[in-house]
């Protein structure tokens, strides 16, 4: 039997500079920065005092949750519960009450995270079992503590009876999860599948970053240049949170439904380099960057010259140069020949675990509506990347034409995913 | 403090967990916890906690378990309140 085709046919998003396609769409386009300082963050002596952080949640609550679910929810699962319920509505699938006894066996879930809730077991459950209070933790700290909160909530939100769980690989969560729940509905396991990765906004999960001296530190008066991947005055990731997930569907479910469709997913790949060959914990092997991205190609059946634009990494570390070194290497094309290459990170930070989802909601918009958004703040750009200076658009340009899109996230622990997103075709 | 003040604090703790909103409507000191208003089992050790803390009693574990209905929720809080 030949595999299924996989589709996106809806997206949420809750990012730092937009709640909702339509919001972000603008926002991306406008290049509208989600980078504020945060008081919070330098009375806790972090160095890095700016951040990324939804705004306007607590209005949204009620839309989303039951007055008992507002008690047992946090940032983590409030970001990516109502990023999956948008993408659930935008795909104009139906929602089983909570009363009427039915699941949809044919509909599933894969939403990872990287840290989990850090603030629920930083800020309750370990104060009061260090302080012998354990009885008044009540019911809710095991849903909230363990780290696939965020889909188990979201799998009885929408009473999904398929695969749900919570994939974890640092940076690369959220691209993962899209490439496996991809394969999933590719090999007839699923029909339907919310994929993507949500992050909380923790100040436990950031002051680690801190503590290694990988985050910026050099912007806190002026937030909204701080991100600034590419630039020759890259001096760390900006962190960032929120939540990004693409409601993943086989074609001929979405045929059946008559369904929109924004674009199809041609191929993916995960890998991980080994911690060799120049790879390490935090550090990735281009050998095994390359052969993810030239797997993925190859699983999508495209050209490299066929690739119109490369949605990176590229989080503002010295790494940067490295990634695009990486993809020129795997496309084997010259510098004037590559894709367009952009950071949607200069907008949002790093949203770690949710970065992969929320950038891959970019990428599918992007595609859908024929733009590139522009990378902020590399007006000075790096030098190893001067011969790509007029690949990499400092603001919006406009493609109709656009036909392919490649996504890529490395994470942490020398892990890469490679996703290829076509426009779709018949 | 009489029966109807504090069944009137339970109803309000009870609130936020109530799956039957229909059956808040009709509440009675008979009506079931679990059973009529479809509480969640699991948010009963939380019920339990707003109590203590609403009526600054202390309620074990073995009288909490005996609880079933509204009503048997007033009686041990009016009890526990008068030892307190």
């Amino acid at each position: 039997m030949a595999p299924e085709r996989v589709v996106v046919t809806g997206l949420g998003v809750v990012a730092p500079n937009a709640h909702g396609k339509d919001a972000f769409s603008r926002a991306l386009r406008e290049g509208k920065s989600g980078i504020r300082f945060h008081q919070h963050l330098r009375d806790c002596g972090l160095a890095c005092q700016v951040g990324g952080i939804p705004e306007g949640i607590d209005e949204l609550l009620p839309r989303y949750f039951t007055e008992e679910e507002r008690l047992v929810t946090n940032a983590n699962i409030t970001f990516a519960v109502i990023a999956a319920v948008d993408a659930w509505t935008d795909a104009a699938l139906p929602r089983i009450p909570a009363d009427v006894d039915e699941v949809d066996w044919d509909s599933g879930a894969l939403i990872g995270t990287g840290c989990g809730s850090v603030d629920v077991i930083a800020e309750k459950l370990v104060p009061a079992t260090n302080a012998g209070k354990v009885r008044r933790l009540g019911s809710t700290m095991v849903e909230q503590s363990m780290v696939s909160g965020n889909s188990a909530r979201i799998g009885g939100l929408l009473a999904l009876g398929n695969k749900v769980s919570t994939n974890s690989s640092a940076c690369n969560t959220g691209n993962e999860a899209v490439i496996e729940a991809f394969r999933h509905i590719r090999e007839g396991r699923a029909k339907r599948m919310l994929a993507g990765g949500s992050e909380g906004h923790s100040k436990y999960s950031w002051a680690a970053g801190d503590a290694m001296k990988v985050t910026c530190r050099t912007h806190n008066d002026t937030p909204e240049k701080a991100s600034r991947p590419m630039s020759a005055t890259a001096g760390g990731f900006v962190p960032g949170s929120g939540a990004g997930v693409l409601a993943l569907e086989s074609l001929t479910s979405a045929r059946e439904r008559g369904a929109r469709i924004y674009a199809e997913v041609l191929g993916g790949h995960v890998n991980s380099g080994g911690h060799r060959m120049g790879g390490s914990m935090s550090a990735p092997n281009p050998e095994g960057v390359r052969r993810c991205i030239r797997a993925a190609i190859a699983m999508a059946g495209v050209r490299p010259e066929e690739i119109d634009a490369i949605n990176g990494h590229l989080t503002a570390t010295f790494a940067d140069p490295h990634e695009i070194a990486s993809w020129r290497d795997a496309l084997d094309l010259a510098p004037s020949k590559m894709p367009l290459i952009h950071a949607t990170k200069s907008m949002i930070g790093h949203a770690l675990g949710a970065a992969g989802g929320i950038e891959c909601v970019a990428s599918v918009l992007e595609l859908y509506e024929g733009f590139v958004h522009g990378s902020l703040n590399c007006e000075d750009l790096h030098p190893a990347l001067t011969a790509y200076a007029d690949r990499i658009p400092h603001a919006t340009v406009l493609m109709p034409e656009m036909r392919v899109m490649a996504k890529a996230s490395f994470g942490f622990g020398d892990v890469n995913g490679c996703i290829i997103f076509r426009k779709f075709e018949n | 403090m009489d029966q109807k003040e504090v069944f009137d604090a339970i109803i309000a703790i009870l609130k936020p967990f109530v799956k039957n909103r229909d059956a808040l409507a009709t509440v009675a000191l008979e009506t079931a916890i679990q059973k009529d208003l479809k509480v969640n089992s699991a948010r009963l050790v939380d019920i339990v906690l707003e109590i203590e803390d609403r009526f600054g009693i202390e309620v074990k574990d073995e009288d909490a378990e005996k609880v079933r209905t509204v009503g048997d929720a007033v009686t041990l809080v009016l009890r526990e309140a008068t030892h307190a």
